[in-house]
Order: structure tokens, then C-alpha cells, then sequence
């Protein structure tokens, strides 16, 4: 286990007890060193991180707007080229709110453009930072700022917008789903995705204790089940093939949602629905991995 | 130097191009400019070494060209209109960020109704984000203003991006004869951007763009505003350095005065100045005023050459809705509240949306100011 004082983000930084990007920050870290270049957006990891005149980075990094990380990166990836330098990998980092909503579009771009950056989402399915409203990462039935449960209201009425498979229709080389329970996966990944060039996205699950609501000591814990229950799933799609890199035998999903306040007020009738949807997700996964089918041919 | 006959977007792109930016970034929003087209020209050609990205917004545009100069990269964009407006939260930012970007904006009206035709609403409405603007009277002048931004932006005492306002249409899209400078020549009144206050390196990690509470954040809106009113010096050493060098100046790179030495004033920016001299020719109660920078505004050159005027007419392609007037107007009369003895001043909005400005209507303007009270303003149409 690394000191965590030579890690490259520092100790002691203004995000809640038990913040789950925090963790994916720090094993991202682990996995790239030193010769990166973060470009970040507005968010939980940014306005607890970066609290002028104090930095928690020891790698450089620029915060611009909340929708434009990947457009900032792409254009640091392109000034880089520009002066030579093929070495320094620059990853565009953000939460759901900033990837998969608002800056949906220069994410798009610059998977259509195949530029040389790594995208990575922090995904703690809420805008955490503005006191957790829904976003289109938000799981069907989540209660939100904007999404409450009530008697009218089941929370959010839609299922997760599914970022990384929208990333694989643009035709990047490399997209994976990672976890921050499993630090193991989400540092071979993203070593294994820092070998390829062009474009690749990479979806990391962070639960956030204080915008689903449990207890600070139980974030790994909840990331797990997530990943046990098949509310997450592990995979990774190198060059348009399908593979699931975690294969658990399922458990009940109403083991992870009882154990958030989100999610208390479903009843069995809509945890039947989850249920049946992960089911169906599971399968059809399995199902695209036995057919071998190459994803980014069919685009 | 090559004397030529070229439309103001080919000659702005290839004075760009002497300038060496690293990197372009573009997209091409209704109304665009064909600035970037000729960029793009000269990049599949071979003929120029920039990386050339083609983004897919203009607030990628700009969100990239920014990233490009916090990595150490001279840039260069352009934008029009509705462009500029999408890009608005990003011009406070990359000035926030001290990032001297270039942008050139052809000047065209904002929706609704949609008009492609130009006036100066897109980049007036801006005025608040921390650039510089430059008003430019002639594409030679846009050219050239290109050349003295990046000087004036990279400049340690500066730091801030600036955008060149040239008229659309009037300016990008008629040909002109005009003098293209020579690499040489570019190269040595340009040294190269060397950036130690804002630069993204893995070898001494910065962080750019961060978080701030109240008391530093207002700290630093006031450095800013400070490096923006300081920067009026820069400007105008800039102006006289490239006359050396160029032999083209213009005014003291603030304001620029023609026959300034009667009873009235006419204060304007922009391209219409040119149809405002023939009438100032034609007549010898009226002069001319150019307001060539409007970011820094240039307060104490207009109070001291219109501190004498019995007359101050403001003509601008603006209205800023809700106050009734121009920015410009109301910028020009707040700058002359502090004499004792007031000029008249008064205002009229002509031009959105392209409506021309005719020598006949300049004329009915000056006839009808000495019948307007101080403070009011007309549409002249």
C-alpha cells in the first residue's frame, strides 16, 4: 500500500467524510504518475480541491467551466502536439452533471474527432455538489432535489443515461466501467487505456454519502454491492469487443437500495421493476459477449 | 511588405498566419465568419503549420483555444453574432485565467428576428468580461490589430485576451486595397509566447482555475480590472512601436481624431467612421472621434478632446434595451459629467441589423442635433 503522502492528489482536501470521487481521484492518480495533465470540471472534486490560494494537486491542472472538460483537453492535447511533446497524457475529469448532461456535447465531439484524450466520469449519479438534484446519470426511482419521492412521485422517473455504450457508438478504441471498490481494475484500466491512442472514456462509480444517504463509513461498502447486484456492471470494450470483466452471481438488488435513503421509499412493485431490469441488462450483456460481435464495425 | 487588393477575411487570415499560432480552433455558426475557411486553406495546403481543430460548438471554440494557451500555445479563433454569445461564459472565464487569447469578431447582429448583417450588438454586449476589445475602422486596420493583440495580450504587464471587432460584411466580405506585411517583418516585432504565469507542465504542476471565497475572489476581480486599466499604456506603446516598424498608425491606439478642431464631434467605432470623414470633408462645423478601444474605455482621451465641443453627437450601431441608448453613448456622456462646463451630448442608434448608414443620414443627424436637448437620443434610419 502506497504512503498516501506521496500521492499525487494531497491528503486533507474539503470533499464530505467519505466521498467517493475522492477515492477514484486518487486511484486514477495511481495508475497514470506523473506526466498527465487534469482538466477538470465544475463539481464536487473541483470546489474541494482547489480552494485558492491551496491546491490539493501535485499534477497539473485547470479548471475552466462546468461543460467544456473535454474541449479544454482537447485543446491542451492539441497544443501539446503542436509543441512536440507525445508523451503527456491529458485526461479530461468530471462528474456526471458535467459529462453526461451539460457537457454532453464537447464529450460527443471529441469522441467524433477521435482526439487523443482520456474522458473519465466520476459518476455519483446526482449533482452532488449543488445539493443534489437529478441528473441524467440519476438511477430510475432515485429520490433527488428535483426528483423527491412523495405520494405522487416515485423520484426519477427514467433510467440512467448509459454513457460509456454512447461513447462506444462514436467508435472509441477504449471504454470501460470501473468501480472504486475494486481499485485493482479501475488502475489496470486505466494503465491499460493510457497505451492507447485516440479517444477513450472511462465510467467510474462513486457513491456519495451525503447525496444518496448513508453512513460515511459505508462507501466502498455500497460500491461493492452496486457492483454485486448488478446495478453497476464491470466491463470494458476494447476495440469494439464486449467484455464483462466481473462476474459475480448476482444478489438481490434490494440488498444496495435499502441501504441508501434515495431509495426507501420504492416499494416491491418498483424494486420488482429494478430487479427485472437488471436481469434483463445481465443477459442481454452475456449476450453480446458470447456473439462476439465487434461493436465498432457496426457503427 | 506586398501591396494587394484582397477581401478583409483572406487578408486578417494571412496576417494570422505570420503570427504562427500553435493552434485554431473553429466552428462555423450562422452567421460565420470565413476567416477560419482561409485558415483551413492554408493549413490543407501546407502553407501553414498550425493544428487545426474543428470543433463542434463555438463555446468549444473557445473552451479549446483556451486550453491550447494554458499549455503554453499561441492561439487564434474567430467568431460572429450569435458565436460570441454562446462563448460568453467562457470569455469571463479565459480572462479571469489570464489566458491571452486572439479572437477576431466580425460584428453582426443577434437574434431574434435572425439577421446576418452587421452592427456591433454581439461584441458591445460583452464589453464586461474582462477583454480588450479594439474597434476597427479598415481591414488593413483588422490586420493589423491582429498583430498588435498578440503583442498587446502576451505582454507580461498584460496578460488578458483580446478580441479585434471588424465589421461583418462591410469589412470581412469586401476587397480593399491593402498592405500585407512580410514574415520577416511579422517575426521581429513578434517574439515568441513564453508563458511563466499560467502554463499546464507535469515538471512544475500549476493549478489553473480554481476554487475562490469571497474575499480572494474580489481580490482578484480587482487585479483584473486593475491589468485592464493598465493595460491602456500597453495599447498605445504597442500602436507607436508597430508605426516604427509599419509606418501605419492609428491615433494613439485609444482614439483616433479626424479634423477635430470644431464646434461639434462626432464619436463612432467601427467601419462607419470612414463614411463619417467624407461628411466631416464636406462640412466644417464637424469633426470625428474614434473610439478604437472600448475595453479599457478611453475616458480621459475623450474628456480631453471633446471637453470644448458645444456638441457631441454619439452615432453607434447599439441599443442596449432598457436604457434607451447605446453602451457607447451613455459611456461617452458619463465620461463628460465630471467638466464644469458640459458639451451637449446626444445619441443616435443606426445601423442594426445592416441598415445603411448613408452620408445623408449622417448629414440629418448633425442637422437635427442642434435641435435635440442634451441627453436625448434618436434613431436614425
Amino acid at each position: 500500500m502506497a504512503d498516501i503522502n506521496f500521492d499525487l492528489l494531497a491528503p486533507g482536501c474539503r470533499t464530505c467524510a467519505g466521498c467517493g470521487a475522492v477515492i477514484a481521484a486518487r486511484n486514477l492518480l495511481r495508475a497514470t504518475g506523473k506526466d498527465i495533465i487534469i482538466c477538470e470540471s465544475t463539481g464536487c472534486l473541483e470546489v474541494t480541491s482547489s480552494q485558492y490560494p491551496l491546491t490539493a494537486w501535485k499534477v497539473p491542472w485547470i479548471h475552466a467551466v462546468f461543460e467544456n472538460a473535454a474541449s479544454v483537453a482537447a485543446g491542451v492535447k492539441t497544443a501539446l502536439e503542436a509543441q512536440g511533446n507525445d508523451h503527456t497524457q491529458v485526461i479530461a475529469f468530471g462528474g456526471d452533471g458535467g459529462m453526461v448532461d451539460i457537457g454532453f456535447g464537447a464529450v460527443s465531439g471529441v469522441l467524433e474527432r477521435d482526439d487523443d484524450i482520456m474522458i473519465i466520469t466520476y459518476d455519483n449519479e446526482a449533482y452532488a455538489n449543488t445539493g443534489v438534484q437529478r441528473s441524467g446519470a440519476t438511477p430510475f426511482g432515485a429520490s433527488t432535489s428535483t426528483t423527491p419521492a412523495g405520494l405522487a412521485s416515485i423520484g426519477k422517473k427514467q433510467w440512467k443515461k448509459n454513457l460509456p455504450m454512447i461513447a462506444v457508438a462514436h467508435g472509441s478504441k477504449y471504454v470501460a466501467c470501473v468501480s472504486i471498490a475494486y481499485p485493482q481494475d479501475l488502475q489496470n484500466k486505466v494503465k491499460k487505456a493510457m497505451k492507447i491512442k485516440g479517444a477513450r472514456y472511462m465510467h467510474i462509480h462513486t457513491p456519495c454519502p451525503t447525496g444518496w444517504g448513508f453512513d460515511s463509513s459505508k462507501t466502498i461498502e455500497v460500491a461493492r454491492l452496486a457492483v454485486q447486484t448488478g446495478m453497476w456492471i464491470l466491463y470494458e470494450i476494447e476495440d469494439g469487443k464486449f467484455k464483462k470483466t466481473m462476474n459475480p452471481e448476482l444478489k438481490p438488488v434490494e440488498e444496495y437500495l435499502k441501504m441508501q435513503k434515495r431509495f426507501k421509499h420504492l416499494t416491491e412493485k418498483e424494486i420488482k421493476i429494478i430487479q427485472e431490469h437488471i436481469n434483463k441488462t445481465w443477459k442481454e450483456l452475456d449476450n453480446l459477449e458470447k456473439s462476439g460481435v465487434n461493436l465498432r464495425t457496426i457503427l | 511588405m506586398t501591396r494587394c487588393f484582397m477581401e478583409g477575411s483572406d487578408l486578417v487570415a494571412r496576417v494570422v498566419k505570420l503570427c504562427k499560432p500553435d493552434v485554431i480552433s473553429a466552428y462555423p455558426i450562422t452567421p460565420q465568419t470565413h476567416i477560419v475557411e482561409k485558415l483551413a486553406d492554408l493549413v490543407a495546403d501546407g502553407k501553414l503549420k498550425s493544428k487545426f481543430m474543428e470543433v463542434e460548438s463555438e463555446f468549444s471554440a473557445i473552451s479549446s483555444v483556451a486550453g491550447a494557451c494554458a499549455a503554453g500555445s499561441r492561439t487564434f479563433t474567430a467568431t460572429s453574432s450569435q458565436g460570441l454569445a454562446l462563448m460568453h461564459e467562457m470569455l469571463f472565464a479565459s480572462a479571469g485565467m489570464r489566458l491571452p487569447l486572439v479572437m477576431v469578431v466580425a460584428n453582426r447582429a443577434l437574434s431574434s428576428p435572425i439577421n446576418i448583417w452587421n452592427d456591433q450588438q454581439d461584441s458591445i454586449s460583452q464589453r464586461d468580461a474582462g477583454w480588450i476589445q479594439i474597434y476597427v475602422e479598415t481591414a488593413q486596420e483588422a490586420a493589423d490589430s491582429v498583430i498588435q493583440a498578440y503583442r498587446i495580450a502576451e505582454d507580461e504587464r498584460v496578460l488578458l485576451p483580446i478580441m479585434v471587432c471588424m465589421d461583418g460584411f462591410i469589412l470581412t466580405h469586401s476587397m480593399e486595397p491593402a498592405d500585407l506585411p512580410n514574415e520577416k517583418e511579422v517575426q521581429e516585432f513578434l517574439p515568441k509566447y513564453n508563458p511563466t504565469h499560467a502554463i499546464l507542465d507535469p515538471k512544475k504542476p500549476m493549478t489553473l482555475g480554481p476554487f475562490a471565497y469571497p474575499e480572494p475572489y474580489f481580490r482578484l476581480r480587482k487585479e483584473l480590472s486593475t491589468a485592464i486599466d493598465e493595460s491602456r499604456e500597453v495599447i498605445s506603446e504597442i500602436n507607436e512601436k508597430f508605426a516604427k516598424k509599419f509606418k501605419r498608425k492609428y491615433g494613439n491606439g485609444l482614439i483616433e481624431e479626424y479634423k477635430n478642431n470644431r464646434k461639434m464631434a462626432i464619436v463612432s467605432m467601427g467601419s462607419v467612421v470612414g463614411t463619417i470623414r467624407e461628411v466631416v470633408d464636406s462640412r466644417n462645423d464637424v469633426g470625428v472621434v474614434r473610439i478604437r478601444s472600448y475595453r479599457p474605455f478611453p475616458k480621459k482621451d475623450l474628456i480631453k478632446v471633446l471637453k470644448d465641443k458645444k456638441i457631441v453627437i454619439v452615432l453607434e450601431k447599439d441599443i442596449s434595451l432598457g436604457l434607451g441608448s447605446g453602451s457607447v453613448f451613455s459611456e461617452v456622456r458619463d465620461a463628460l459629467y465630471s467638466l464644469k462646463k458640459k458639451p451637449k451630448v446626444v445619441g443616435f442608434i443606426a445601423g442594426l441589423g445592416g441598415v445603411d448608414i448613408t452620408i445623408k443620414l449622417i448629414n440629418r443627424a448633425i442637422e437635427h442635433s442642434e435641435k435635440m436637448k442634451d441627453g436625448e437620443v434618436e434613431w436614425l434610419i
